[in-house]
């Protein structure tokens, strides 16, 4: 699996996230969300530098309104972690770096 | 040890950043913490990250989405040397020369240090707020307004930001109830008329929330109203808090002279009790809080703090270029 991040789609989602070997961290977004943009680079780094213990992969909630509706987000960004298909944690909120990678320690 | 800069700038919203644009073109290498990603306004580039149209910056006569101005902002000063670290000052020592500046993990000192960390956006205190926060309750209306298509959301405050909410939040919701504790809005005469005339925006006056309910969901809010004392629940989906700003000056606390409300006083332009030490922005501003405002205290912040380090001995003479002000 490559180790960039994956957009996700309605019709991608499930079997990504279930089929992964890696804890799967969604980033649930929107162009239109100032925090969500913040938080992208972050992500990115994230992913790259912890490419061997996780992988992070984004949902657009405009383009899968019913992604987002199934897991009721509410508000975004949204972190969800997803282990064997199953979720496992979620993070409301844009956080830094250092905040996110302590909220996810336990998958690294 | 690290390298004693210059300036170093806490803060990354208009004042912040117009700070950098000055410092950097002239020659004294700013150093910004810009803050960190969070889903309030107390993130890099501020208040302005939550908010869509600005209409009221000059120069954009179509106005512009909030986030791209700040981008534009950053982009200025990046292009002039300004240097970025996405973190959160935690503390500071003013008692010492060089100034010293902590993040969760590094130290930075600085000759002379600017200071424009802004304001964020009030809570209600309520106990029910941790619960819903993220499911219901919202911070950000620009990022949680889509999830409330058809739905009937109240909006608590009386001021601009609450008008704005109101307004842009009537794209997706059925019905909007503006909370407000008096009979009368303290918003702005276009904003008021704006969401007046809005057939989606009703008000409920004289109230003031002492819950919101729902355990996994938002499932109303109850009201007080404050000349009957009468208790009732407006049933909405969805709350959106806007009762104004405090600014965010706990770091500074015992070493920068602040009013009552714990905004720093700047003396004769942006000087504050500290030589050296300069504020600007909405940190020190509790009456104008607009961009445009912020962006020219921080420009004065950075020529004071220009001028102020050229009458400092130094090891290395500091050689600005010609300054075209």
């Amino acid at each position: 699996m490559a180790t960039g991040i994956t957009d996700l789609t309605e019709e991608t989602f499930d079997e990504e996230v279930s089929s992964s070997e890696l804890p799967v961290v969604v980033d649930f977004w929107a162009e239109w969300c100032g925090p969500c943009r913040m938080v992208a680079p972050v992500l990115e780094q994230i992913a790259s530098e912890n490419a061997g213990s996780l992988r992070v992969a984004k949902v657009d909630v405009d383009d899968a309104p019913g992604i987002a509706r199934r897991f009721q987000i509410m508000s975004i960004p949204t972190l969800m972690v997803f282990q064997d298909g199953v979720p496992k944690k979620r993070l409301v909120g844009a956080k830094g770096k250092s905040q996110l990678l302590s909220e996810l320690a336990e998958f690294l | 040890m690290s390298e004693v800069r210059d300036v170093l700038i806490i803060g990354s919203g208009p004042a912040g950043l117009t700070a950098a644009i000055y410092t950097a073109r002239a020659n004294l290498r700013p150093l910004v913490l810009e803050g960190e990603p969070s889903s309030t306004s107390d993130q890099p580039g501020g208040q302005l990250m939550l908010t869509t149209d600005v209409e009221n910056y000059p120069g954009f006569v179509d106005g512009i989405l909030g986030p791209d101005l700040m981008r534009r902002f950053r982009d200025q000063a990046a292009r002039f040397g300004a240097e970025f670290h996405t973190v959160k000052a935690t503390g500071v020592d003013f008692s010492s020369r060089p100034f010293k500046v902590w993040t969760r993990d590094e130290e930075f000192q600085a000759r002379a240090v600017i200071v424009s960390t802004g304001a964020q956006s009030k809570m209600l205190g309520l106990e029910a707020e941790q619960r819903l926060i993220g499911h219901g309750l919202s911070t950000c209306a620009t990022c949680d307004g889509f999830f409330f298509q058809n739905q009937h959301i109240a909006v608590v405050g009386g001021g601009d930001s609450a008008m704005e909410e109101a307004i842009f939040l009537t794209r997706f919701a059925d019905k909007v109830t503006v909370i407000h504790r008096r009979d009368s809005l303290r918003a702005s005469k276009i904003m008021q008329e704006r969401a007046m005339k809005n057939d989606k925006i009703d008000f409920l006056w004289n109230s003031v929330p002492i819950d919101v309910l729902g355990d996994g969901m938002v499932e109303g809010v109850r009201v007080r109203n404050t000349q009957t004392g009468e208790e009732s629940t407006v049933p909405v989906t969805g709350v959106f808090v806007a009762i104004g700003h405090t600014p965010n000056t706990s770091i500074f606390a015992g070493q920068l002279d602040m009013d009552e409300a714990g905004y720093i006083r700047t003396y004769d332009g942006s000087k504050t009790n500290v030589e050296g030490v300069f504020a600007c922005g909405d940190v020190q501003d509790r009456v104008y809080r607009q961009a445009v405002t912020a962006a020219g205290s921080g420009c004065m912040a950075a020529i004071d703090a220009e001028r102020w380090l050229e009458t400092q001995p130094h090891e290395q003479p500091i050689v600005a270029t010609p300054t075209e002000w």
